[in-house]
């Protein structure tokens, strides 16, 4: 069924197809019109059996989601940049417990300063917690893709967090398929845990483990995620049959037949960068296409094959990991090892900043001609920077008695013994 | 009237049984089928008032619920002593997940219990007075506010035990601590506001507030099973010693916390929905330097430079909760002769008490009496 | 269900680890004896009976069998028991003593209501053994002796059993219905008593009856006379002759103002018999004060209460024709009575000295090996005199002359002479440590105060011989067994099954008591600590 609804409606109605038991939730910005859409549904009894939980912050309802999850209960939460940060030391928690929760993170930067609009730090703070990463690239996949995520979660007991961007994609307006009841139903099967808090066969879970285990229980559950990689292509094809289109899969790769240059980015920002390349490739240029949907587990060969034989490659990141630059082309050129080719990285659209078809035009035309900086800031202004940097150089404090000295002889003569 | 005392069985209910009353009237601990949730081959230190206060909550727990009960636990000594890998000396279903989040997920698997219409099965969240008063206090107010279905049991041993005795927010004035240390001119824990959460928990006007302590098993199982009989969140705050922070003989471990209780220091009483109802009455009242100098923890108070207005405000504290509870009686139910003490003791167990005396045919010297008080 | 590796664990598996290995000490349970047990000069296990009669209903058949193991009269002893183990009951150092004497009356008081008896079930051995004397000593051993299984004679100059409990002690403390009951409970065990039979001469009458042993008690029932100068018309008596002739048809006639002289137990015995005689004046001269009277205090106060006076730090120094002078005295600094001069006269129709008893010996006259001072016969540790076979106790045998000292001859005469018979030593019984005060955790006992007996109005008292003192109701008597604190000996009462952190007290079920488990135990003491009764100690762990 087609509707034009926003992205939050289309992700809080997929969600509740899922029949989740438990939902809990801590409201921020942009994750609250998904959660306030499924609140609705479970007052209103559409969504029944269900227990939706008003907690005191994201660090509660991601305890609270270990909580039910342990008990064998389908469950899901929501949040987003400070929220998930929050509640960090809970998601490592959920991980390492093998709890099959799906989270929603509508992607928002990371403050201070505080920023409420889209960007990648916070779902990439946290690409080494243990949970699967899967971006989406339009609203239809980002409710395609939590269909989907509740299956995957459930069969390899892991949680699975679908990050879509926050506003972009979450308070956008589109035309979305909306799968029926009997369409989830056939797709996702009820919830059967793994292990479980039960009386009748009671376990103890989260014990301690020392040296003497800790290094296997972590090799364990990178093997466990790493089965991902096999399961997500085939649950994309299941969901093909079911649903009639292709959602979901590790990496999506557009106009890369010969490219040689090849793009590569998650999320909505595919959008533009395909706009972007169809344009060029009308116009001759050989440049393609790398989307990449499953970022933890990392589709290495995936990667690898789809880029192996480009000339150049330019990651486009929606994160600045702050002292060296790119996150996800680090992952990329590790899939790369060996490789002889070029590898640029872009850093765009932070804290909200609009990734607009000129920039990346001119950007992508820089990268043919190899006429850029390994690293890159996109539509930075370099003058505000520069005199920002400037104005630093002259305030700073120096170290040493010495420098000190010559920037304020008098002050310093004074206080020397 | 926390609970019915038994009278003039010898030990009364003062003991954690007795062979003289009847089996449904005895202890849960006295049960020689009792439940032990917590089982022998935990690593607790010798004389863990812990260890001894979480199998006396759940063993009641356990026996109301038929053994229908699931268990979130903080991180703390409780979780550390019981679960390290390959051993878990829990018999219940259990899950430790973080330091400050156990209410928080005794509110998940209550409501993940809620959904599947398993309201037979009930669910209890503990942690030690850090996990429960500092770092997983947001939590619990959230799960109080929210009325979850979770009884959550506090094991206040008064500092960060497991990492080495540093303050918490349960800390009493004058301690000392790895972090409190009896050094300078305030030597001990400073005297805050305090962080008295059995009252805050009534704040928000819960159905069920109770404290006990290790010292008093009729009641901690009293209040356990009072607190089983509702729905909705609820409190116990169960005073347990710690040998190894309080600088205490393993031996003393009842002891001291009956003497907390008998200085005033800890007040025992119940709440529902905010309101007290019910005081235990101190039986003999002695002074608090009868608490304070079993613990080392408390030595530079008593030593060469000892330190009169700390144990003067420590005395302070004791009075105002004697006064602020009302927890003396002026006659004392257990002094009373026989025939007026009946009723309070319960209906039914009293048999022993010699009826009323006037009826005998001789009359009955009166001496006895007096000189008993 | 699939538990991942290490992080979900099988629920008990701690049960492996072993943490008995970190003990330094380790509890053990004990026996220590309680200073009840310790005090009874009948040696009664009374810890025992009261925690049997703790259980009310069959508990008091149990119980009273219990007594029944060392003592045959605890219908008796509940009513002329001095009961030292009451002076000595830690209780009450909490409140008051445990009315160990009133729960021994209402259980003997039971007994004798159920017609609760003794079977003889120790094979017969053929032996016989003559008693002499049918008083509480010999009655005693003469029970103890036909419940190993001998043949047992009592002979008794008297025409009535009961020796000083029949002729010593007034009415009005042991009803003569509760004695003849006790004694009869004996003889229905097969032992023969012959009255009225005084033995002269013990050789000949253990020859003349082969008799295989011999236990003397004839008591001592001469009164001790002191020098008074008198005149013709004084009437002196002595105390035990008059209580001997309470027992005759005609009671003696002591006229309407009596006079006793002395401060023991019998001087309050005849003063108050007096009183009930009818004497309007019956005062008691003795030459120290109230605190240096050996007269128990309770029965100096009956005796107040009842119209007795008292005329202490007073001698007579003379008497006649119905008037006593007496010499006021005052004590030295040692405590002795000196005389002040100061003189004062009292009317007394009649003066009765109670100045004590000697035994009447001549039995024993010509007996080779027997040792005696004249007025009691030596005996060593096992109850025999100084003639091999010739065993004797009670009254006649120096000692603290009490019912209950001469039942508790009786019985350790028995085993010593039961073992003689057989050719061996009595070994005894192994003493434990004395359960003392500071052994008790007495937090755990409820507070309760001593029921009392109810007493009879005093205008009855002084105009009859009935009981004075009455039982407890059954209700009064489980209460008060209940406050036992069962000093030294485990009552059942779970704390150690409870306060064990480490569960490793295991519960062996009613009456089995406890076992430590020692692969969990780590030594924490807290059971030793919280034990109410003292009853477990720590030892040293030995590696």
């Amino acid at each position: 069924m087609l509707s034009q609804i926003e992205g939050s409606k289309a992700v809080a109605d997929a969600v509740a197809q899922c029949r989740p038991e438990v939902i809990c939730a801590y409201p921020i910005s942009p994750q609250t019109h998904i959660v306030e859409g499924l609140s609705k549904l479970v007052k209103t009894g559409d969504l029944t059996p269900c227990e939706y939980i008003n907690v005191e912050s994201e660090f509660a309802a991601m305890s609270v989601a270990i909580g039910s999850s342990a008990a064998g209960a389908r469950t899901y939460t929501a949040t987003a940049s400070q929220g998930l940060l929050y509640m960090v030391e809970a998601v490592y928690n959920a991980s390492g417990l093998g709890l099959p929760i799906v989270m929603t993170v509508a992607n928002r930067a990371i403050g201070s300063p505080i920023n409420i609009w889209n960007d990648h730090s916070d779902t990439m703070s946290q690409r080494d917690s243990g949970w699967i990463q899967l971006y989406a690239e339009t609203n239809q996949e980002a409710a395609d893709l939590h269909i989907q995520a509740f299956k995957l979660a459930e069969e390899l007991s892991l949680p699975v967090m679908v990050c879509m961007d926050g506003f972009i994609l979450t308070h956008a307006y589109e035309r979305i398929d909306q799968p029926t009841q009997e369409q989830v139903d056939a797709y996702l099967p009820p919830f059967t845990p793994r292990q479980t808090l039960d009386p009748d066969n009671p376990v103890s879970i989260g014990a301690m483990v020392g040296p003497e285990a800790f290094s296997e229980v972590r090799y364990l559950a990178h093997a466990k995620q790493m089965l991902a990689l096999e399961r997500i292509p085939e649950l994309a094809v299941e969901f093909n049959e079911i649903f009639g289109r292709e959602s979901g899969g590790l990496i999506h790769t557009y106009r890369a037949d010969d490219a040689e240059t090849m793009i590569v980015a998650l999320g909505s920002v595919l959008g533009t960068i395909k706009d972007t390349v169809d344009e060029m490739r009308d116009e001759g240029h050989k440049i393609g296409v790398l989307g990449i949907t499953s970022f933890r587990p990392f589709p290495q060969q995936q990667v690898r094959e789809a880029l192996v034989n480009a000339q150049r490659v330019l990651v486009l990141e929606k994160a600045l990991a702050v002292g060296i630059g790119g996150i996800v082309s680090a992952n990329v050129r590790t899939s790369l090892s060996g490789v002889q080719l070029r590898g640029y990285t872009a850093i765009a659209g932070l804290g909200g900043r609009a990734i607009t078809r000129e920039s990346l035009r001119s950007l992508f035309e820089n990268a043919e001609a190899d006429a850029l900086e390994p690293l890159t800031f996109v539509d930075m202004d370099w003058e505000l920077v520069q005199r920002e940097l400037q104005r630093d150089q002259l305030i700073r404090r120096p170290g040493t008695a010495y420098e000190h000295q010559e920037l304020n002889p008098g002050l310093v003569a004074a206080q020397l013994p | 009237m926390p609970y019915q005392p038994i009278k003039f069985y010898q030990t009364g209910s003062f003991v954690v049984g007795n062979r003289l009353l009847d089996v449904e009237a005895r202890s849960t601990q006295s049960d020689p089928k009792r439940a032990n949730t917590l089982t022998s081959g935990h690593r607790a230190c010798q004389g863990c008032g812990e260890a001894l206060g979480a199998r006396y909550a759940l063993d009641t727990v356990s026996r109301v619920t038929g053994g229908k009960m699931i268990a979130s636990n903080a991180t703390g000594c409780l979780e550390v002593f019981s679960t390290p890998f390959p051993e878990t000396s829990w018999q219940i279903p259990w899950i430790h997940s973080l330091f400050g989040n156990a209410p928080a997920v005794a509110t998940g698997i209550a409501a993940a219990m809620r959904v599947k219409g398993r309201d037979d099965v009930r669910v209890v969240g503990q942690g030690g007075d850090g996990g429960t008063v500092d770092i997983g206090f947001g939590c619990l107010s959230g799960m109080f506010e929210r009325n979850d279905d979770v009884l959550y049991i506090c094991y206040d041993n008064e500092a960060y035990m497991n990492t080495g005795v540093q303050r918490s927010g349960a800390t009493p004035g004058g301690a000392r601590t790895a972090t409190t240390q009896p050094v300078g001119p305030h030597p001990g824990n400073e005297f805050g506001q305090g962080k008295n959460l059995p009252r805050i928990a009534m704040a928000h006007e819960i159905p069920y507030v109770g404290t006990a302590t290790v010292a008093d098993l009729r009641d901690l199982e009293y209040k356990v099973e009072k607190a089983m009989t509702f729905r909705g969140a609820r409190y116990l705050h169960i005073l347990v010693t710690c040998p190894l922070g309080w600088g205490s003989a393993s031996r003393d471990s009842i002891r001291i916390a009956r003497l907390a209780v008998e200085t005033g220091i800890f007040p025992v009483f119940e709440a529902e929905r905010g309101e007290v109802t019910g005081v235990t009455k101190i039986r003999r009242r002695v002074p608090v330097e009868e608490y304070l100098k079993l613990q080392r923890r408390y030595a530079h108070l008593f030593g060469k430079k000892p330190q009169p207005e700390i144990l003067h405000n420590i005395q302070a504290a004791a009075d105002r909760n004697i006064t602020r509870y009302g927890l003396l009686d002026d006659t004392p139910d257990d002094l009373k002769p026989p025939g007026e003490a009946k009723d309070a003791a319960t209906s039914g167990h009293d048999e022993a008490q010699p009826e009323d005396s006037e009826t005998d045919a001789m009359a009955l010297t009166s001496e006895s009496f007096e000189g008993a008080r | 269900m699939e538990k991942p590796f290490a992080i979900t664990l099988d629920v008990g598996t701690s049960k492996a680890n072993h943490t008995g290995s970190w003990r330094t000490e380790r509890p053990v349970y004990i026996d220590r004896l309680p200073p009840c047990n310790n005090a009874c000069p009948a040696g009664e296990n009374i810890q025992s009976w009261l925690y049997a009669a703790e259980e009310g209903g069959e508990g008091y058949e149990k119980g009273w069998r219990q007594i029944m193991a060392d003592n045959p009269f605890p219908a008796i002893m509940g009513r002329v028991c001095y009961h030292p183990c009451e002076t000595s009951c830690n209780r009450a150092q909490l409140d008051t003593a445990v009315g160990i004497n009133s729960i021994e009356r209402f259980l003997g008081d039971e007994a004798l209501k159920q017609g609760w008896s003794i079977e003889v079930t120790a094979p017969l051995t053929g032996k016989r053994v003559l008693v002499v004397g049918a008083g509480p000593s010999g009655l005693s051993a003469a029970y103890h002796l036909r419940r190993a299984g001998h043949e047992v004679a009592i002979f008794d100059a008297e025409p009535a059993a009961g020796g000083m409990m029949r002729y010593g002690i007034p009415k009005y403390r042991l009803p003569r219905e509760i004695l003849d009951a006790e004694v009869q409970r004996i003889l229905n065990m097969g032992v023969t008593l012959d009255l009225n039979r005084k033995v002269t001469n013990v050789e000949a009458e253990m020859r003349a009856g082969n008799f295989d042993a011999a236990f003397l008690a004839v008591g001592a029932h001469i009164g001790k006379r002191a020098y008074i100068p008198a005149g013709e018309a004084a009437k002196i008596m002595d105390a035990i002759s008059v209580l001997h002739g309470m027992e005759d048809a005609e009671p003696p006639m002591l006229g309407r103002r009596v006079v006793v002289y002395g401060g023991g137990n019998t001087a309050m015995d005849v003063a108050r018999t007096a009183k009930r005689l009818g004497a309007t004046e019956a005062v008691v001269v003795y030459r120290r004060n109230r605190e240096k009277m050996p007269a128990h205090d309770f029965e100096v106060t009956e005796a107040i209460e009842e119209g007795v006076r008292m005329k202490w730090l007073s001698t007579i120094k003379h008497a006649d024709g119905g008037k006593i002078l007496i010499e006021k005295m005052e004590l030295d600094e040692t405590g002795f009575p000196q005389g002040t001069g100061e003189m004062e006269e009292l009317e007394a129709d009649s003066v009765v000295l109670a100045l004590g008893q000697d035994a009447d010996l001549s039995l024993l006259e010509g007996v080779e090996g027997i040792e005696s001072d004249g007025g009691t016969v030596a005996v060593s540790p096992n109850m025999m005199t100084g003639h091999p076979g010739i065993f004797a106790g009670g009254d006649m045998v120096p000692d603290e002359r009490t019912v209950t000292v001469g039942i508790g001859h009786g019985k350790r005469a028995a085993r010593n002479i039961d073992a003689w018979l057989s050719g061996v030593a009595y070994a005894g019984t192994h003493k434990h440590e004395l359960a003392s005060f500071d052994k008790l955790n007495t937090w755990y006992y409820s507070d309760a105060p001593q029921s009392m007996r109810p007493t009879l109005d005093v205008a009855r008292r002084t105009s009859t011989f009935e009981e004075v003192v009455g039982g407890l109701d059954e209700n009064n008597a489980v209460y008060e067994a209940r406050r036992c604190l069962s000093c030294g000996n485990c009552f059942e009462c779970d704390n150690c099954y409870g306060v064990c952190p480490d569960n490793s007290v295991i519960k062996l079920g009613p009456g089995k008591r406890f076992e430590f488990d020692y692969d969990y135990c780590k030594g924490c003491g807290i059971c030793v600590a919280e034990c109410p009764c003292g009853a477990i100690s720590m030892e040293p762990e030995t590696i």
